[in-house]
C-alpha cells in the first residue's frame, strides 16, 4: 500500500510538471478527448450493440428489448434501465463480486445522462397503459480499462441505442405476445454526448487517462443534448471546483460534444 | 424530472410556488447540534418536511485493518433511508441510489475534513433520513458538516448545501419533492463558502448553458444561507449565553 502512493505520488508531480508547461502525459492537447472508436452491431444476438474504444479504454455495451411491467407511477412509459460492470479482465486491480461504489456511480452516471436527456422516447413504449410496457435494457461491460469509464460508457451505450431495434409484440388475453419478424426503430428524441474532465492543481484536462485518473483533484461530467443544453451533472473527487472552472468545464462539453456526436452520428449512421 | 404530468401547479401567475414560496426562497431550516450522546458529535436538520439525524464516530480504529493509510485518516460515510421516510416503505437494505448518494456526500465533505491529522484512523460520518421531502442529500451534507464540526474535528471550512432547479419554466432555490418529481431540472450543490469551493454538484434534467451557470449561482445563494444556519447551530451550543449574532 505504502508503495503504491509513493508512485502515485511521484506520477503526480510528473503529470503536474508537465502540465505547466502545457503538455500531457500521453502528449494531448489540455482540452484534446482520446481517439474515440466506434464499432456497431457487433453483438448480433443483441436488439442493438456497439464497441466503444476510447483510447485504451474498451467497453461493450448490448441492448435487450422486452415486454415489462411499468415502474407503479409510470404506467404510461415503458422502462429504460442501464447497468455498468468491470470485467475482471479489465484490470489487474478489477476483482469479481457485488459491485463497489464507483460501479454503481459509473452505471447510474451513464443512466441519468441517456435518461434526462429524454433520448428515448419512452411514452412510445406502451403496449397496454399501467399494465405491460416493452423494457430497453443497456447493459455496459467494461473490457480494457485506461481510465474515463464514464465518457467511453456512455458513447457505448447511446451508439447501442441509436443503432437498436424494437421487436413488435401485440397484447392478448392480456399478455404480450411476440410477433414474428415485424420490428421497428427505437423512438429517439436526441443524442445525449457526455464529457468528462478532470482538474490537477489549476489545470482541467478532458478525458483523463487511468494515470491522470488516479491523481485528479476532482472531476465533473457534463452531458450535453442535440440542441446544446445541458442534461446531467456529476461532480466527484476529493477535492472542488471553482464557479469560473465550472463554467469553463461546460462551455468545453458543449464544444466537445458537438464533435463527439458527429463521430457517434457517423459510426451509426444506417445502423437503424 | 422529464416533467411527468401532475395536476399541481408548480408555479402561478404570481411567482408563487405550490408550497407558497417565492422563488428565490429556501424552505424554513432548523439545525440543532449535539443531539446524541453516544456520538462524539452529532447534529439533527429539518429542511422543510426533511428530517435527518447526523452521527459521528471516531476518529477510532478502523475495521477492517487492511482500510486504514498510514498517511491520513479516512472518511466513511453512509447515507441510509428509514423504511418509514417515504410514501411507499422502501427496503431497509442500501439501494444503489444510497450507496451512490453516500460516495458523492463523502467526496464533498472531504475537502473540508483535515483527515491527514489523524492517521490510521477512521472518522464514520452516519446520516439517517427519518423522513425524506426532496433534497435529502444537500440537507443530509448540512446535517453532516455540523456534526463533523460539533465531535470537534479541524476543518477548513464547513460545507453547506442546497439545490436549486427549474420549474414551470423559471429557476427556483432549494426544490422540494413535488418540483423535483413534476419539474425541469434539480442540481444539488455543496459549497465550501470561505474557500469558494463546490464540492458536491449533480443535475438532472435540462438547462441551457446560460441557466446553467444562473442556476449555479442562485443554489449558492441558498447554500450560504444555510451557512449562516449551521453556524448558528454550533454558536448555540458552544455559547448559550451569547445572544447568536
Amino acid at each position: 500500500m505504502t508503495n503504491l502512493s509513493i508512485i502515485d505520488k511521484l506520477k503526480r508531480s510528473k503529470i503536474l510538471d508537465l502540465l505547466k508547461e502545457g503538455k500531457r502525459i500521453d502528449g494531448r492537447a489540455l482540452d484534446e478527448p482520446r481517439p474515440l472508436v466506434i464499432d456497431t452491431n457487433v453483438i448480433p444476438h443483441a436488439n442493438g450493440s456497439a464497441r466503444a474504444r476510447l483510447g485504451d479504454t474498451e467497453i461493450v455495451s448490448g441492448i435487450k428489448v422486452q415486454p415489462d411491467r411499468p415502474f407503479p407511477d409510470m404506467g404510461d412509459k415503458g422502462i429504460f434501465i442501464c447497468t455498468a460492470e468491470i470485467l475482471p479482465l479489465a484490470h489487474p486491480s478489477a476483482e469479481t463480486g457485488p459491485p463497489q461504489p464507483d460501479v454503481i456511480e459509473l452505471a447510474r452516471v451513464v443512466d441519468r445522462g441517456i435518461r434526462e436527456s429524454g433520448m428515448i422516447d419512452l411514452s412510445q413504449m406502451v403496449l397496454e397503459k399501467d399494465k405491460s410496457v416493452i423494457g430497453l435494457f443497456a447493459d455496459n461491460v467494461v473490457t480494457d480499462h485506461d481510465g474515463n469509464l464514464f465518457d467511453t460508457c456512455s458513447y457505448a451505450a447511446v451508439a447501442a441505442i441509436l443503432t437498436s431495434k424494437i421487436p413488435k409484440w401485440e397484447m392478448k388475453d392480456d399478455k404480450p405476445v411476440l410477433v414474428e419478424g415485424q420490428e421497428s426503430d427505437t423512438p429517439i428524441t436526441t443524442i445525449p454526448i457526455s464529457v468528462t474532465m478532470g482538474r490537477i492543481g489549476e489545470f482541467i484536462i478532458v478525458d483523463p487517462n487511468l494515470d491522470e485518473w488516479e491523481c485528479l483533484d476532482a472531476r465533473i461530467t457534463i452531458a450535453t443534448n442535440s440542441d446544446g443544453n445541458i442534461v446531467a451533472l456529476q461532480k466527484g473527487g476529493n477535492d472542488g471546483f471553482s464557479l469560473e472552472e465550472l463554467v469553463t468545464c461546460s462551455e468545453l462539453a458543449i464544444s466537445l460534444g458537438k464533435k463527439i456526436r458527429e463521430i457517434i452520428k457517423q459510426a451509426t449512421a444506417g445502423g437503424q | 424530472m422529464g416533467g411527468r404530468a401532475t395536476d399541481i401547479v408548480l408555479l402561478d401567475e404570481n411567482g408563487i410556488r405550490s408550497d407558497g414560496r417565492k422563488v428565490n426562497e429556501t424552505r424554513k431550516v432548523t439545525i440543532k447540534a449535539g443531539v446524541l450522546k453516544n456520538a462524539s458529535g452529532s447534529a439533527y436538520i429539518e429542511f422543510g418536511g426533511n428530517k435527518i439525524l447526523a452521527g459521528v464516530f471516531g476518529p477510532r480504529d478502523v475495521h477492517p485493518k487492511h482500510m486504514s493509510n498510514p498517511d491520513t485518516g479516512i472518511l466513511r460515510v453512509r447515507y441510509h433511508m428509514e423504511p418509514f421516510s417515504v410514501g411507499e416503505r422502501k427496503n431497509p437494505a442500501p439501494s444503489r441510489r444510497e450507496i451512490e448518494i453516500s460516495k458523492v456526500i463523502t467526496e464533498a465533505l472531504k475537502p473540508a475534513v483535515m483527515l491527514e491529522k489523524f492517521p490510521r484512523t477512521a472518522l464514520d460520518v452516519y446520516l439517517e433520513i427519518l423522513q425524506a421531502d426532496g433534497g435529502t442529500r444537500c440537507a443530509a451534507l448540512d446535517a453532516a458538516s455540523v456534526a463533523i464540526a460539533d465531535a470537534g474535528i479541524p476543518m477548513r471550512d464547513l460545507v453547506c448545501a442546497c439545490a436549486a432547479g427549474k420549474a414551470g419554466d423559471a429557476l427556483i432555490l432549494d426544490v422540494n419533492n413535488e418540483e423535483d418529481q413534476a419539474g425541469q431540472a434539480d442540481m444539488p450543490i455543496g459549497y465550501m463558502p470561505n474557500l469558494g469551493k463546490i464540492t458536491l454538484l449533480q443535475l438532472d434534467g435540462v438547462l441551457t448553458a446560460d441557466e446553467y451557470k444562473k442556476c449555479i449561482e442562485l443554489g449558492l445563494e441558498g447554500c450560504k444561507q444555510v451557512y449562516e444556519i449551521q453556524k448558528n447551530a454550533l454558536r448555540e451550543k458552544y455559547f448559550p449565553s451569547s445572544d447568536n449574532n
